[in-house]
């Protein structure tokens, strides 16, 4: 069978399924460039998207991507597919632009008790009308949600993520841009259930608010 | 249900916190019904949890990078020494 045929995902631009892997690492070992090259494009550029989170330089994020796949060649023979292939890939980036970036790395504490929301927006607990229920509620955002994949809505959402404290921008990138599962995401980050869903709650809560902002400005103007 | 009745009402700055926890079916089971008894109740908390949906499907269709072609070069001469080995 061709190679690039055996690589070719027909659900969409997710990745390629799980049972993919087998005819996948088969190609890889038996040295089938095509198999490699498909790969290349096809898990690439979300390889890159996320050196990105890690690195400030587009040629940096290059070579970090470069330097994962050498280390997934290095060691495919020994891979024993406890995860899918994809989610191992993806977890070679992270370890690779983990320690590349290790000199700029800030580590920020997250704080993970403090509210989610601005407790401003509430009435207070003591309140004798409508005690800890919203002051200041979220109004909803314009319709149609196309108007939301608008390409200034997607920079305010990119400028978000990438402002989070690194912890949270690794959750939230491999949860809901990359499409892993709360296991997967625990077994690259090496998080545990609880954390792993506490850190990701509070960086949508601070993209979502982003988008809020933005919203509320425009209507300003 | 008609276990509503008994429970506490969930406030809307408990909620707001759990919306995740909701997402993933991780509430207790009482939870999960004070979380969709109050919803059902309150504008706010549904616009906010469908905003937090809403920002779940936007961040899942950001477009990805591509890599240069120079790159993908590279890694295909990489991939042929290796192949040999």
């Amino acid at each position: 069978m061709a190679g690039t045929q055996g690589v070719r995902e027909p659900g969409g631009p997710g990745g390629l399924r799980v049972d993919d892997d087998g005819r996948i690492l088969a190609g890889l070992l038996r040295g089938d460039e095509r198999v490699f090259g498909e790969l290349v494009v096809r898990w690439g550029g979300a390889m890159l998207r996320l050196a990105l989170m890690y690195v400030g330089s587009r040629a940096v994020a290059e070579e970090v991507v470069q330097d994962a796949w050498l280390a997934v060649l290095g060691s495919v023979r020994r891979f024993e597919g406890r995860s899918a292939l994809r989610t191992w890939v993806l977890g070679v980036v992270v370890n690779t632009a983990r320690s590349r970036a290790r000199a700029e790395r800030r580590s920020v504490p997250v704080a993970v008790g403090e509210p989610c929301v601005d407790p401003a927006r509430f009435h207070p607990p003591d309140a004798v009308e409508w005690p800890d229920h919203w002051r200041v509620g979220p109004v909803p955002w314009p319709a149609p949600e196309e108007a939301l994949l608008a390409g200034e809505t997607q920079r305010v959402v990119v400028e978000a993520i990438a402002a989070l404290p690194g912890a949270l921008r690794e959750v939230i990138v491999l949860r809901d841009l990359e499409g892993m599962t709360a296991a997967e995401t625990c077994a690259v980050l090496g998080l545990s259930d609880v954390n792993q869903r506490v850190m990701l709650h509070r960086a949508r809560a601070r993209v979502r608010l982003a988008i809020e902002e933005y919203f509320d400005a425009t209507e300003l103007t | 249900m008609s276990d509503v009745g008994v429970l506490p009402e969930m406030p809307c700055r408990e909620l707001v916190e759990l919306v995740t926890d909701y997402l993933e079916n991780r509430l207790s089971a009482s939870d999960r019904v004070r979380f969709e008894a109050h919803i059902a109740d309150c504008p706010y908390c549904e616009t906010y949890l469908e905003q937090m949906r809403q920002t779940i499907r936007l961040m899942g269709r950001l477009p990805e990078e591509s890599l240069s072609d120079e790159a993908r070069q590279a890694l295909l001469s990489a991939f042929r020494g290796w192949a040999r080995k």
